[in-house]
């Protein structure tokens, strides 16, 4: 079981709008994956399969180790399903 | 049994929220196990955030008597989580009605109504059900029909401050997918409005080159740590090393005392989001699925750094200007009699950076440094003019950040205490929403004319 994690700054709104989407998009793509939402202080320690987030955001979370897709918009679904075919 | 029901069980908040939770896992029929797990963390959610309140009031205490002691008036540091966390002994299930119901008012609106938003900001939804709860309680409402007025109120301003904010959305993200469901909109329909007067072929701010250093600020818990261990450095050197060892640190150096009480204020609201976190992790996606099956066409009302991708530069020059009117501000509210606020990072920094974002749609580079510096103005005053109308809340040394918050505590606040009777006061409250509905009905109209028009 692969698992996703999408990071903003408070955890709280934008995380989890992208979280919600991220399940209806891997739905469609008939691909299982334990989905979360958290900020940024948590996500440094949690561990995933890769880490999505705005670019100001998840860049702070390179540390050459995670895999580390940034969107340049939150919102795109289309963005969103490429960063998730081509990670998963 | 009566008795247990009522009064224990769904007078126990935690336990309320955890039966919403468990409803919605219900509705969407989610196997046993994710109905166990969802409902069980909704409820440990609640506890989380009330383990929170006690952490950060201890700090707080001890700020507000630095602070009385170094200038002899009281600073209130406004902060969402903590007066919401605060409010939840004596209005928790106040609360969580009026946030459930609140819901349910803005699906029935946006089903019957042109106004198709779902606010799915749970957490803000949260805070002003909570304000809306303290207010009608503090104006002597109880019972059924302030959870009803109170609904109605929460669910009508869940619709109407999208709705007031979409042309400008429109204009920043060149569709119409989405709309900002935040409560800072006041700020962000000034910081607009302004931008449109004074930014007369002003730049886009996405022209300058801006060092984006300034980034680590977006992570919650590093910029309340920063700026709640600068604001008790300061408060700590005033209030001076003999005042501070001799009655609160015990005897502890005042610096190191100083650094570990902000820190430990940064702790509390760490604590309170995770919870927050837990319990809207359930309700959320039960309220848009719901949503989805039954308004046609809903449209998602989102948290406001959903804007900021649209603006990168606009966000840092955002937050800037309403950080440093909200330090001038500091200075003026003493003069209106005011009590001092001081400026939080966090709240500058989202709805400062929301409302540069605006700023920059309207009026490029002047538009967004004036209009977040507007609201940066809103957010120091508002706070303080919605002290009075929290009743015994307001003396508990912090308050409602956003913008909304205090113009919605304000109004209703005003409109409790000028009515005596509750049944008056209901019927005009009605008119306003009815009023404020018509109005945005025709914006609205007027608007789409014009898109398609163009």
């Amino acid at each position: 079981m692969k698992k996703v994690l999408v990071v903003c700054g408070n955890g709280l709104g934008s995380s989890m709008i992208v979280e919600m989407n991220v399940n209806s998009i891997l739905k469609d793509m008939g691909v299982e994956a334990e989905v979360s939402h958290t900020d940024l202080t948590s996500a440094k320690t949690e561990q995933a399969d890769l880490y999505l987030g705005s670019g100001d955001i998840v860049g702070n979370l390179e540390d050459g180790k995670k895999n580390i897709v940034s969107l340049n918009n939150l919102m795109d679904k289309k963005e969103l399903r490429e960063a998730l075919e081509n990670n998963l | 049994m009566v008795d247990l029901i009522m009064k224990d069980i769904l007078g126990t908040p935690a336990i309320l929220v955890g039966l919403f939770a468990l409803l919605g896992l219900v509705a969407q029929r989610k196997n046993i196990a994710d109905t166990i797990s969802g409902t069980l963390k909704t409820v440990m959610g609640f506890v989380i955030l009330g383990a929170g309140a006690n952490v950060l009031v201890q700090s707080l205490g001890k700020f507000s008597d630095m602070f009385d002691k170094a200038f002899s008036v009281d600073g209130v540091i406004p902060n969402n989580e903590a007066i919401v966390a605060l409010a939840q002994d004596s209005f928790g299930t106040e609360t969580a009605m009026i946030m459930l119901f609140g819901m349910v008012a803005n699906i029935v609106i946006a089903r019957f109504t042109p106004f198709k938003y779902i606010f799915l900001t749970g957490h803000h939804a949260m805070f002003m059900a909570c304000l809306i709860a303290v207010i009608l309680t503090t104006g002597g409402l109880t019972g059924a029909p302030m959870v009803i007025i109170g609904s109605i109120i929460l669910g009508s301003i869940m619709v109407l401050f999208p709705a007031l904010l979409q042309p400008y959305t429109r204009k920043i993200t060149g569709s119409d997918d989405f709309a900002v469901g935040h409560f800072g909109t006041a700020g962000y329909l000034v910081s607009a409005f302004i931008g449109g007067k004074v930014g007369k072929n002003s730049r886009s701010t996405e022209e300058i080159n801006v060092p984006k250093s300034l980034g680590f600020l977006r992570d919650t818990s590093v910029s309340v740590s920063l700026t709640m261990v600068i604001l008790f450095f300061i408060v700590a050197g005033f209030a001076g090393p003999t005042f501070v060892e001799e009655n609160l640190s015990g005897g502890q150096n005042f610096l190191v005392f100083a650094f570990m009480q902000g820190l430990t204020f940064a702790a509390g609201v760490y604590i309170i989001l995770s919870g927050v976190r837990m319990l809207l992790a359930e309700i959320v996606p039960a309220f848009k699925g719901i949503a989805d099956k039954i308004v046609p066409n809903a449209k998602p009302a989102l948290d406001c750094p959903s804007v900021f991708p649209f603006a990168g530069n606009a966000v840092i020059i955002g937050f800037l200007s309403s950080f440093i009117a909200g330090l001038l501000s500091m200075f003026l509210l003493p003069i209106f009699g005011l009590k001092v606020i001081v400026p939080g990072l966090v709240p500058h920094f989202f709805t400062g950076a929301a409302a540069g974002v605006f700023g920059n749609a309207t009026g490029g580079r002047k538009g967004a440094i004036f209009g977040s510096m507007a609201n940066g103005v809103m957010i120091s005053f508002l706070p303080a003019l919605l002290l009075p109308v929290l009743g015994s809340l307001g003396f508990e040394g912090t308050t409602f950040g956003d913008a909304d918050f205090g113009v919605v505590g304000v109004i209703l606040g005003n409109l409790v205490s000028l009515f005596e009777s509750s049944v008056v006061f209901i019927l005009i409250t009605l008119a306003v929403l009815a009023v404020a509905f018509l109005v945005g009905w025709k914006v609205q109209g007027k608007d789409e004319e014009e898109s398609e028009a163009a």
